[in-house]
């Protein structure tokens, strides 16, 4: 029986009450069990977009709370990318002070209601939970990132957030391209100097990877659009519909426009394919595009969006990251029948999140494990009829410390299909390299930056997220995006 | 926002609207096109050809074709009213240098955006010669526009209402039997664009051709405009719009532009409500 939000309260309430009557030793603290995330019943969510994870309730966050030891060492820190001070966060929403949780949490991370719900908490704070460690499951440590959403929750729903003090005029100007999570940290941190901020965004919403990328029911985005606002209230100025490298180039920022420094947040954003035979086949797509037509253009909207998708009876997904879990869980939701994820490895070796694989299994997601794509097979009027896998084993580890697929020959077989999604990664968009003289680019095409500045090769200019990073995490590019603003701060000063 | 500053109907389906927008109207090249949204929640990215510009008044061209429920919605738009998005330019601009004779064909609505090219290549020293082809008289644009620039123009139509009663294959055929040609650009629909660039293999003449595929980003972020080019995956909207005619697979391309038809076919029904337009008219 999948558990119900107010099941989940009962309880928490009173333990709670318990927990409250005694003064908690370690001993105490390691017995508090772990607080299930409420989350729509999945047999009700492959039917909407609304978002899975419902959210603690306040008697679990303060639960949850108490299972944090406050550890001397603060391990956790040392696995947060923008070192958010986690153990005084936590501190303060066990004693139910939301508004000062969050902003502990604001000291390092501008998104934290973001960051909440998509960061890989598993491989970053909590693998280094003192909690988990004793019982020897990660999964058992504290639940930060669902600690951090709730306070965020809350600041932002009962309107306790205040917007950043943004500094005297300095007379400079700076240009942000893009708008995904490094350029929003990047602009928040340039603005509170007291910069005139710019940001310039190809598409026709705000958000980059946030809106066209990951969907309403892993992250709504009304929780985006408020995050904007925050800058637009700030004074930074947001110009849609902007596309550096063929509107303006970088060097008709500087020279034509007066900006005094720029910095780089355009992302990854060119689709890999796999190269194989029948790629082109009609009903054949990219994650990015079958995602942007759900999210940006909210394509799953039958009745009133304009921009169709494909109607899909039996899909197959190449990949076995967060896109692919992302897109699959779409196309369930969009009513296929059945969906496969086809993933050379196992699924130890799968980079999606263990939680996000969880949901997509109880969505009944099928994964073919141990299987790559070979050809896809396209009926006589071109559309995808079937796809054409071979059996994989393990084989040692490779460059990647991730065990290497091998193809095992003569096991080729085909399963019927009538829509593909390749979900294997982006490349980094080559529109800023092609137009901007002297930016230095590795072989792939990311933007070559120091890493302790985000300097580019070129004097004024900065990149962070993953046109430098290639494909990474949105707390990764948020933790760029600030390296980046401090350094041009302090660039800015001295001009 | 993007003012509307005229529009006008040049036939029953066809607008042509001149929009303010002066940084794209500043830098864009012959051969480049817009994404346009109308700034509604559910509103789709629609990709056209920029038909002329005007850097002085600040100003960009379209003409389009309102086969669809978005055009429809654009059409229903007048003087005075604003486009909410509008991305540009985009694409590669054409290749235009001093070929010597250049062929420009243009079928239906493609021969909007052979405009600027015609005038380009003109400006770039060729002689031109232009086919515009139509179904029927009241669907020939850009004649006059033509006239003023190009060195000769012949107009075709298919059920012969104005000109020479032919399919564009035909005057191109005789120009390339009869004349020496250097360069041929076709704009048109792709099965236009796909004959044309057989008519004009056994000559091996260099053929443009400009696709208009499916396409949501237009920056290279969906790769739903992807086509076959010589055997290798190009994304329209960064490696073209122009693309050699001989190397593309046209079948593989109007497989692919059918990809929603039955979905569109569908919408269709409802977008002719509130325009002055009969179905199967135009």
């Amino acid at each position: 029986m999948h558990p119900k939000k107010e099941q989940l309260d009962d309880a928490a309430k009173l333990l709670l009450a318990e927990l409250e009557q005694k003064e908690l030793t370690a001993k105490d603290r390691n017995q508090i069990p772990l607080q299930e995330m409420p989350s729509q019943d999945p047999r009700e969510r492959i039917f909407n977009m609304d978002e899975v994870a419902l959210g603690y309730t306040e008697a679990q966050v303060r639960i949850e709370a108490l299972r944090c030891l406050q550890c001397k060492t603060k391990p956790c820190i040392k696995g947060c990318p923008v070192e958010i001070d986690i153990p005084a966060f936590i501190l303060e929403a066990g004693k139910g002070d939301y508004a000062r949780a969050a902003s502990i949490i604001k000291e390092s991370s501008l998104l934290p209601s973001v960051c909440g719900r998509v960061c890989p908490q598993e491989v970053q704070c909590q693998l280094y939970c003192t909690v988990g460690k004793a019982k020897k499951d990660v999964e058992q440590s504290v639940s930060i990132g669902r600690i951090e959403r709730f306070v965020a929750d809350y600041t932002r729903e009962h309107g306790l957030d205040e917007v950043p003090q943004v500094g005297a005029d300095t007379g400079k100007s700076v240009a942000v391209i893009g708008s995904g999570p490094a350029s929003l940290s990047a602009a928040a941190d340039l603005r509170r100097e007291g910069h005139r901020v710019v940001m310039f965004e190809a598409l026709h919403k705000v958000g980059g990877v946030l809106v066209y990328g990951i969907p309403e029911f892993r992250l709504p985005k009304e929780i985006v659009n408020y995050e904007v606002d925050i800058l637009l209230k700030m004074g930074v100025e947001i110009r849609k519909n902007y596309l550096i490298g063929k509107t303006r180039t970088i060097d008709e920022l500087f020279k034509k426009d007066g900006f005094d420094a720029i910095f780089i947040g355009s992302g990854a954003g060119l689709p890999k394919f796999l190269n194989i035979e029948g790629e082109n086949s009609v009903g054949v797509f990219s994650a990015n595009e079958y995602l942007t037509r759900s999210n940006l253009m909210r394509a799953y909207d039958t009745n009133n969006a304009l921009t169709p998708i494909y109607h899909s009876k039996r899909v197959a997904v190449f990949g076995g990251g967060n896109v692919a879990m992302d897109a699959a869980r779409t196309a369930k939701r969009l009513g296929a029948e059945v969906v496969s994820v086809i993933y050379r490895r196992t699924e130890a070796e799968m980079p999606a999140r263990r939680e996000e694989i969880a949901h997509a299994k109880e969505e009944g997601i099928e994964f073919v494990f141990l299987h790559a794509p070979m050809r896809i097979v396209p009926d006589e009027k071109g559309r995808v009829e079937a796809v054409e896998v071979i059996r994989c084993e393990l084989g040692p580890e490779g460059e990647d410390g991730r065990r290497r697929s091998i193809m095992v020959e003569g096991t080729e077989h085909l399963r019927p299909y009538d829509t593909v999604i390749v979900a294997i990664g982006n490349d980094p968009n080559p529109l800023i390299k092609a137009t901007t003289k002297g930016i230095e680019t590795t072989r792939k095409g990311t933007i070559i930056v120091d890493p302790s500045t985000g300097a580019t090769s070129l004097k004024g200019v900065y990149a962070g997220g993953d046109i430098v990073l290639g494909a990474a995490t949105v707390i990764l590019a948020m933790g760029q995006g600030r390296t980046a603003a401090k350094a041009m701060n302090e660039y800015l000063a001295a001009l | 926002m993007n003012k509307i500053i005229t529009k006008k109907q040049l036939s029953a389906e066809v607008f042509e609207m001149e929009i303010e927008a002066p940084e794209i109207a500043e830098v864009r090249k012959a051969g480049q096109f817009i994404i346009l949204q109308l700034g509604g929640e559910f509103d789709e990215r629609i990709p056209l050809t920029i038909a002329d510009a005007d850097s002085v008044r600040g100003t960009i061209t379209i003409i389009f074709q309102a086969v669809g429920e978005s055009t429809h919605h654009i059409a229903l738009l007048e003087e005075g009213d604003h486009i909410a998005n509008l991305l540009g330019p985009l694409g590669n601009p054409t290749d235009v240098r001093h070929y010597g004779h250049v062929v420009c064909t243009g079928g239906g609505i493609g021969s909007a955006p052979l405009f600027p090219i015609v005038e380009a290549m003109k400006a770039a020293g060729n002689t031109v010669t232009v086919i515009l082809g139509a179904r029927t008289k009241e669907l020939v644009i850009m004649e006059e526009k033509m006239r003023a620039v190009a060195d000769e123009v012949i107009v075709v139509t298919d059920d012969g209402s104005y000109g020479e009663k032919a399919l564009v294959t035909a005057p191109l055929k005789r120009i390339c039997e009869t004349a020496k040609v250097d360069c041929v650009v076709a704009i048109g629909p792709p099965v236009m664009m796909k004959f044309a660039s057989l008519t004009t293999k056994p000559f091996g003449i260099y053929t443009l051709v400009s696709l208009n595929t499916i396409m949501i980003d237009g920056t290279g972020m969906c790769g739903g405009c992807r086509v076959t080019v010589d055997g290798h995956t190009r994304f329209v909207c960064v490696d073209g719009p122009e693309f050699d005619g001989h190397l593309v697979d046209w079948d593989n391309l109007l497989l692919r532009m059918g990809t929603y038809k039955t979905q569109e076919e569908e919408a269709h029904h409802r977008c002719h409500i509130g325009l002055d337009i009969k179905e199967g008219e135009a």
